[in-house]
């Protein structure tokens, strides 16, 4: 097992450095200046494109630039933006921010989800089976930006029972976005275990311990859960990385200062060193996200082994 | 505050003014009547893009930290945008090119040091200073020295040679004369100059800043209404009222809080459910078929700005050197329609290429070839042997595309010719070709001016060489007459030759003016007034809370 991990951490190595370099080159290579359009209708003036160039080494070869970037990056120093604020502080106080919306909605996601998807797979073809599919179908088939639109604009504006955006970045507040930014995945989740749960119903196993005289309670909370939950996993864990750099469009809808606005705004304003920073840090996250799911099949399935 | 309120009202005629302003004098203005002056309000910002340091800072979201923070020598009054005395006492001339300054004493910065003569004067010098990189630099450059603290880069920014090394680091036209006066010389006569000084770089600095420069950063400190509190990076910027402020006129309200919005869309959301007090651009959702009027009433806020939007040409391209060419697509543009069916009546046709706010604007300077007239069209369109496709070139990341697309079927219908638009996603891309000269059409430009004089409207834009005149166009004889504006002695007899100079252009057509436009703003039900200026920014001086 430690073995494993440490293989795998070793692995990250490459993956991390081949993911900056990527990012670090698209991101410059984006084509427009990034000092064009800074200074409005009018040219900025030469020594402040001289300078920002300097600051930000675009006059050096691609290559030493990206390298002069990592060794800055190995030592901690993410770099600065051109607004002068260190793009180590920004990550710092966007990133809490995102994670605890990515928990809220991991949260939502795999207790409604999963409660869903058991509950219409052992009553196959019943009527709570067939409202479970239509509702997740309904949910597959709209688009985040409009379920968020709408619950703004429902419960925000007309019925006033919610602020319309996040005011401060509690767990409460971050209930209704959570529930909006899982609407999608809840729906995968639901038709994910319910697949599983109907299969496994079905399996020797099960079959095994209903002869044994076990209690219903038990074969469907351990035996066949624990079994069906492996795909169900994967599928969350990954999506905990998505939620993290992905949350875009909820974010900006309400209002969420975190990683997710961060990143597109600095796409925007070309703020290379912000943008490569905070996918970085993402790629560190994604990695170690599906480091631990790969971990946890180990813990559901022990026929599964790392070494 | 680089733009000066001096009384309430968004629209307000000299004679209002004058009343306003006895007003204020009687101190009646200072505590209305109903009014809650120790509430704080919310506003709309954009994180900002900038350290805020006043020199350094060009776009909005900056501006909107700083500018209620520093106080200039002119400020603009926010109901007709005319210049107005802040911290000068006077400014005297007699030839155009020496002026003295003298500030008002007792003013002091909020670090409790006093804003003398020295602290305008080592600003100034220091925006200038090439080597510091400044984006503000250029707007100093009519300050005789100017070459020698910020000497030209020989071939430009992004290519190998340096620049070469200043050989001065001040300005040589800064003199100070004592703790409250101090000269400035100017390279040439210009006699506009004084207008200009009301605009944010040219705002005085404190010992601090230059004694720490990160921590001025970290804490600016400023001679304004308004003082700094504390900055959330990316969440909010909190001022609150300084309540030793020398000014003529004192804010209605205790605290300000800039919060920064991920999206306009959802600050709307916010603006309609009261949790924010004032947004001085609604999204175009909300504009969309009028939806404000629904959702707001009358928390409506609107005026009258100052920008003016045009199609520009690049004249080192064929066939848009030819000036029938540009005449004919003018009249071929049906301003009346478009503005009708696209912008809803937001926006107003304009009929020359300065703005009505100005002082001295007279209307109709472009005369009929800004009026719709297909037939006239269609002559002038003959007489320029063109017979082959017109294209017309915006970024569409600002919501030009309807626009955009109205104006080329108007041109593709009334001339019987093809015309195409062409898109660019971005608007850092689309300056990068307008500023490389590699147009392959007409394109969109639009202006919101610096500071307020029919001159800023000219002379950026028109003037052979100038730093806007990114089509380069160019006439000798609209040249001189500039030249001769700018060394007349008054505004007034200054302004006579710039609007010469404006009908010497008219017949070539440099730019097609297309429309001036009132923004639509929105309140809080909190907020009993809230006006806007000319710049498109709140007027902090005229908010009362109830």
């Amino acid at each position: 097992m430690g073995r494993y991990v440490l293989r795998r951490l070793l692995q990250m190595v490459p993956v991390f450095v081949g993911t900056t370099f990527l990012i670090y080159v698209l991101v410059w290579a984006v084509p427009g200046d990034p000092f064009e359009g800074k200074c409005g209708e009018r040219d900025c003036p030469a020594s402040y494109v001289a300078m920002m160039r300097e600051r930000f080494n675009l006059d050096d070869p691609l290559l030493l630039q990206y390298w002069k970037y990592l060794v800055n990056l190995v030592q901690g120093d993410f770099g600065v933006t051109s607004s002068g604020v260190q793009v180590v502080d920004r990550i710092a106080a966007a990133f809490p921010v995102t994670l605890r919306l990515a928990l809220v909605a991991l949260l939502i996601e795999a207790v409604i989800g999963i409660t869903a998807g058991v509950v219409s797979g052992l009553r196959n073809r019943g009527f709570l089976d067939s409202l479970v599919l239509v509702s997740t179908l309904f949910l597959i088939s709209i688009p985040v930006f409009v379920t968020g639109y709408v619950v703004q604009l429902v419960f925000g504006l007309q019925l006033g029972w919610i602020a319309p955006t996040v005011t401060t970045p509690t767990f409460g507040n971050l209930v209704v976005p959570g529930f909006v930014l899982a609407s999608l995945s809840m729906a995968y989740v639901a038709r994910l275990s319910r697949a599983s749960i109907a299969e496994n119903r079905r399996a020797d196993y099960v079959r095994t311990a209903l002869a044994k005289g076990l209690p219903t309670r038990r074969i469907v909370g351990v035996h066949l859960l624990r079994n069906s939950l492996i795909p169900v996993i994967t599928f969350l864990g990954t999506d905990l990385g998505a939620f993290l750099g992905g949350a875009i469009v909820t974010e900006g809808i309400f209002n969420v200062p975190g990683v997710g606005g961060l990143v597109f705004r600095s796409i925007l304003t070309k703020d290379g060193a912000m943008v490569t920073g905070v996918v970085t840090v993402l790629v560190l996250v994604y990695l170690l996200m599906t480091l631990l799911v790969d971990l946890l099949y180990a813990v559901l399935d022990p026929r599964i082994r790392y070494d | 505050m680089a733009r000066a309120r001096l009384a309430p009202g968004a629209k307000t005629t000299v004679a209002a003014a004058a009343v306003a302003l006895a007003a204020a004098a009687c101190g009646s203005a200072d505590t209305p009547a109903g009014a809650n002056t120790d509430a704080g309000i919310t506003i709309f910002n954009t994180e900002p893009e900038n350290p805020l340091v006043p020199g350094n800072t060009t776009e909005v979201g900056g501006s909107r930290v700083l500018d209620p923070m520093f106080t200039g020598l002119v400020e603009y009054r926010a109901q007709d945008a005319q210049p107005a005395n802040a911290m000068a006492e006077s400014i005297d001339t007699t030839d155009s090119k020496v002026f003295t300054v003298k500030i008002k004493k007792d003013w002091l910065f909020h670090d409790g040091t006093p804003v003398t003569a020295k602290s305008f004067v080592d600003a100034w010098n220091w925006t200038a200073y090439g080597p510091n990189g400044t984006q503000g630099a250029s707007f100093f450059s009519q300050i005789e020295g100017y070459d020698a603290v910020h000497p030209k880069d020989p071939d430009g920014p992004e290519e190998p040679q340096e620049a070469p090394a200043p050989t001065a680091e001040t300005l040589s036209g800064l003199a100070i004369v004592d703790d409250h006066t101090f000269t400035i010389t100017l390279s040439e006569p210009f006699a506009v100059f004084p207008v200009t000084i009301g605009y944010e770089v040219f705002a005085p600095l404190p010992e601090a800043f230059f004694k720490d420069r990160a921590a001025f950063e970290e804490h600016p400190i400023g001679n304004g209404p308004f003082k700094y509190v504390s900055r959330t990076v990316g969440t909010d910027i909190k001022l609150t009222r300084y309540d030793d402020y020398k000014g003529n006129d004192k804010p209605k309200f205790k605290d300000l809080t800039l919060k920064v919005y991920q999206s306009r869309e959802s600050a709307y959301a916010d603006l309609v459910a009261n949790n924010l007090d004032f947004m001085e651009e609604l999204p175009p959702n909300a504009l969309a078929g009028r939806q404000y009027e629904t959702d707001l009433g009358d928390r409506v806020v609107q005026r009258e700005t100052l920008n003016l939007q045009t199609i520009a040409f690049p004249f080192y391209l064929p066939p848009y050197d030819n000036a029938d060419l540009r005449r004919a697509i003018s009249m071929a543009i049906n301003r009346e329609e478009i503005t009708e069916r696209i912008f809803e009546g937001t926006r107003k046709p304009a009929d020359g290429w300065v703005h009505p706010l100005m002082k001295g604007y007279q209307p109709g300077q472009c005369g009929d070839d800004c009026t719709y007239n297909p037939e006239k069209a269609k002559e002038a369109l003959a007489k320029s042997g063109y017979t082959g496709e017109i294209v017309l070139l915006s970024n569409t990341d600002g919501g030009h595309q309807e626009w955009a697309e109205a104006v080329v079927n108007s041109i593709k219908n009334t001339l019987g010719v093809q015309a195409r638009f062409v898109p660019s996603t971005s608007f850092g891309e689309f300056r990068q070709k307008v500023n490389a000269h590699e147009m392959t059409g007409m394109y969109r430009a639009g202006w919101i001016a610096d500071y307020p004089s029919i001159e800023n409207w000219l002379t950026p834009l028109y003037r052979t060489g100038a730093s806007s005149n990114d089509g380069l166009y160019s006439n000798p004889a609209f040249d001189a007459k500039l030249a001769e504006a700018d060394k007349a002695t008054s505004e007034d007899a200054a302004i006579e030759l710039y609007l010469e100079a404006e009908r010497i252009m008219a017949p070539d057509m440099p730019a097609i003016p297309l429309w001036t436009q009132n923004t639509i703003a929105g309140r809080s039900d909190r907020l009993k007034v809230a006006n806007l200026d000319p710049f498109r920014t709140l007027d902090l001086f005229s908010v009362e809370v109830a």
